[in-house]
């Protein structure tokens, strides 16, 4: 097991190089899905505001 | 003939229901997809002759680099499409894919960099490959702070349309420059007209991660799609009936 996480003396590059990686896909997919929740909220929020109608 | 469909297929009510089925498919079989690269690619995959376990680096580094560039082909294609046909959804694609693209141009340069260090002796070099690549970073910038600049929404959709297409130029620098220039950068694997010079175990797991990633942006861009589309059509009724 520690042989594999050694990647034969590349572990310093090679796991960096992975989690980077992970990282941004993490990252993108959080942001996406929050762009989305946002762009939700400000369509029922104007919604609200047109069925109140002019003060 | 009757064109219903193509208007159908255009139009944002239908776009944003269509995403929201297919995101899910796209995002789960990415994951599998990943998933079993990650174990093939890692444990099952033999190491290389010359860079030993190094070259496992490539699972990541190709699959991110080959996003940085397609997600620009996306980006200006639609982008075009936006300018020239003026169907507004273009500019909505164009303006979901350069966030996504940036975010990936960033990890091929800093998964480069770590299998540079090991096997060239060095993190960075101006070389061609390179400095085209991280011109490609500068483009994806460049498009995000022009369209912060502008409060309209469709001039920004135009300015940074042609942006975009000029800037397309870079692609095939990007894709050539290994073979024009004296790259240190070693030469395509897998993206050429002959056969690939990889055996089996060890290119299955790129080719899986190369699809996976893939699928994974279509997914991204499907959910930022459908964010741009409730915020492009602001007084829709449709937009009552979908949250609901």
């Amino acid at each position: 097991m520690s042989e594999f996480f050694a990647m034969g003396g590349y572990a310093i590059f090679l796991w960096p190089a992975y989690l980077a990686t992970f990282l941004a896909i993490g990252v993108n997919i959080v942001l996406a899905r929050r762009a989305h929740e946002d762009a939700k909220q400000e369509a029922r929020r104007r919604i609200a505001i047109e069925d109140e109608g002019p003060l | 003939m009757n064109w219903a469909w193509f208007h159908r297929l255009g139009s944002p009510p239908h776009i944003y229901r269509i995403a929201g089925t297919l995101t899910p498919w796209f995002a789960w079989l990415a994951g599998l997809l990943i998933i079993v690269a990650l174990y093939s690619g890692l444990v099952l995959a033999p190491p290389d002759y010359q860079q030993g376990d190094g070259f496992r680096i490539l699972y990541v580094h190709a699959p991110s680099a080959w996003l940085a560039v397609m997600i620009y082909g996306v980006m200006a294609s639609a982008a075009a499409i936006g300018l020239i046909w003026r169907m507004k959804i273009g500019h909505a694609v164009a303006a979901s894919c350069a966030g996504v693209g940036a975010w990936f141009t960033v990890v091929s340069l800093v998964t480069g960099m770590l299998w540079g260090k090991p096997m060239w002796g060095t993190y960075w070099v101006w070389d061609p490959r390179l400095t085209a690549q991280l011109i490609l970073l500068f483009l994806y910038l460049g498009y995000l702070g022009l369209r912060a600049g502008f409060d309209d929404l469709s001039r920004a959709d135009r300015a940074s349309a042609v942006l975009a297409i000029v800037g397309f130029i870079n692609i095939p620098v990007i894709r050539y420059s290994v073979e024009w220039w004296n790259s240190i950068h070693q030469a395509p694997s897998v993206m050429k007209m002959a056969r690939p010079s990889m055996p089996i175990d060890m290119l299955a797991p790129l080719l899986m991660m190369l699809l996976g990633f893939t699928l994974y942006f279509a997914a991204v861009l499907l959910v930022r799609l459908r964010a741009e589309i409730l915020r492009r059509e602001r007084t829709a009724s449709w937009i009552r009936e979908v949250l609901r």
